[in-house]
């Protein structure tokens, strides 16, 4: 009796010990090298092709100049602190909407998701205001707010929250229903069901959304701090417009160059995030 | 060959089949309606004893699945009436069903939580059913990590953190590979002995069901009916290549084939009329 069991044992630990698959984990600057080469060198292409422009003299050096003269300015630029002030007021703004559209977008889709009636009446409107250019909503948000930072505000929810409402939508759309029957079978019920199975289950889409919902903020709030000019704050938008007011091409280039840096760096973390979850997911096929 | 059981507890087995843990009464189920109605079960009456290992077997469309997610309330029962007693059920699928965002460990314990298991309990209960199904060293691992035989034992873990009484197994090795499934029989076999649960397993595969069946019971298709039963009074431990499984196996094996036979004549007066 117990030496069948004691069997059974092993034959289950052999198979187990069989199937297992074994992972080698490269050295952590081995894989940082191989993340970062390919980016640098796109980058030196970019600025090659833009000297090149230089060279061949394009345009004239008060309109289009140099890289180094650029990164020269910029250099003089974030070694003050009126520049890191408008920094602040951008990232503020721009996290700040985007966690009120998160919320939002994250209600709205789930309702949607959830309501098969709602579904009908606004589902196609979600979708529909996701492709309306944020721009269009300026004049509304002026009238309704004059130049203040609340019509700023208006315009990167509306902008941000659709797309991240569809995401979560599709998401649950997409959910296996074998999963959602699993659930019900572990007595999952509405609200426990939806905290411990549907959600999670649709965060890979969900995330996405975000991260298109991101962009969409960031970029109404460009276009917003751009045309709503508010007296004495200074942030991102104040600092380009008024570059291009007093025709300074290198501070509008070298703030373009901080506004693609802040871009870069956010989608870096938004990488980082969706490669944690498909990595625990068995998303990612082991490679070598 | 030893004449050791590995069902110490006879008496108290024996007591507890005296018991029905599913009474299934004249259960039919349509889907659809009007024209296009398809009639998936027809007048099933079915019983499986407390502690006893019921399979059924049948062909394509005799509505298995069907029966199992009337029983475990996926589906409404609409006409018949299904009774267990107000055991806990719990339903086992083809796929393992684990979810893929959580640990091994918090896939058996979301079980216990959505039952309401303090949390102080749930750690150590995990381990507890981890030990059972003898993965104790993987509870830290992803779903995805493991192969589909440890994966159906994670599955067989949550279902028993569940405290089910009853439970369902929809064809719960058929994805696997012969020699982990000969294996699997023998664990679940294990594990069922150990803790006194009514299984219904249902495959479509003839010999696992003699191999782990107290009792095998042969549905028809199109609609589902119960065309007969078959007690296996065959001893355990049982190894799926006995001479009295495999006999016996043959002899069901038939008794399906003519009912696949049927089907046959069916198509061909479909197409003509």
């Amino acid at each position: 009796m117990a030496s069948t069991v004691d069997t059974l044992d092993r034959e289950l630990a052999g198979l187990d010990a069989l199937d297992l698959r074994r992972t080698s984990k490269a050295s952590w600057a081995v894989r940082a090298w191989s993340a970062t080469w390919p980016k640098l060198a796109a980058v030196a292409l970019a600025l090659l092709f833009w000297q090149t422009l230089i060279w061949i003299e394009w345009k004239p050096l008060y309109a289009f100049p140099p890289p180094a003269q650029v990164f020269a300015t910029l250099g003089d630029l974030v070694a003050t602190s009126e520049f890191w002030l408008g920094v602040a007021t951008t990232m503020r703004r721009a996290l700040l909407g985007f966690a009120v559209a998160l919320v939002l977008g994250t209600v709205v889709g789930l309702a949607v998701s959830q309501m098969p009636l709602l579904r009908r009446a606004i589902g196609s409107m979600i979708a529909a205001l996701q492709t309306m250019p944020s721009i269009v909503w300026f004049p509304l948000a002026i009238l309704l707010f004059q130049l203040s930072e609340t019509a700023i505000f208006f315009v990167v929810v509306l902008g941000a929250a659709p797309s991240i409402a569809n995401g979560l939508i599709s998401g649950v759309d997409h959910i296996p229903p074998l999963w959602l029957r699993a659930g019900k079978v572990l007595g999952a019920r509405r609200s426990s069901a939806w905290r411990h199975v549907v959600i999670p289950a649709a965060v890979p889409t969900y995330i996405a959304g975000m991260k298109q919902g991101w962009a969409f903020a960031w970029r109404s709030l460009m276009a917003g701090e751009l045309l709503v000019i508010i007296a004495k704050t200074t942030s991102i938008g104040v600092r380009l417009h008024f570059a291009r007011e007093l025709s300074d091409a290198d501070l509008v280039m070298a703030m373009m160059i901080v506004v693609l840096v802040i871009g870069l760096l956010v989608d870096l973390a938004f990488a980082k995030v969706e490669l944690g979850v498909r990595r625990r997911r068995g998303l990612i096929e082991p490679t070598g | 060959m030893t004449t050791a059981t590995v069902n110490p507890p006879e008496p108290a087995r024996a007591e507890r089949l005296g018991r029905t843990a599913v009474s299934i009464r004249n259960v039919s189920k349509t889907y659809g309606d009007g024209h296009s109605a398809l009639l998936a079960l027809d007048d099933i009456s079915l019983d499986v004893g407390a502690g006893e290992f019921v399979c059924t077997v049948g062909a394509s469309g005799c509505g298995k699945t069907t029966l199992l997610n009337l029983i475990a309330g996926i589906y409404h029962v609409q006409k018949g009436t299904i009774d267990v007693g107000g055991r806990r059920v719990s339903l086992m699928f083809q796929e393992s069903a684990l979810f893929p965002w959580l640990t091994v460990e918090r896939n058996v314990e979301l079980a216990l939580q959505l039952r309401k298991v303090p949390k102080a309990e749930r750690r150590a209960k995990v381990a507890e059913l981890l030990r059972l199904v003898r993965l104790d060293g993987f509870a830290e691992n992803r779903p995805h990590e493991l192969s589909g035989g440890m994966q159906q034992r994670v599955a067989i873990a949550r279902a028993l953190a569940q405290e089910a009484e009853v439970m369902l197994m929809d064809e719960p090795f058929g994805a696997l590979d012969a020699m982990t499934r000969d294996v699997m029989h023998d664990e679940l076999e294990r594990i069922w002995t150990s803790t006194g649960l009514s299984v219904l397993f249902v495959t479509h595969n003839v010999r696992e069901a003699v191999r782990l069946g107290d009792r095998v019971v042969v549905l028809t298709s199109r609609p589902g009916r119960v065309a007969e039963e078959i007690a296996i009074d065959l001893p355990r431990p049982r190894r799926i290549d006995d001479r009295g499984v495999s006999e016996l196996a043959g002899m069901i094996t038939d008794r399906l084939k003519a009912e696949v036979r049927r089907h046959a004549d069916d198509t061909g007066e479909d197409q003509r009329g």
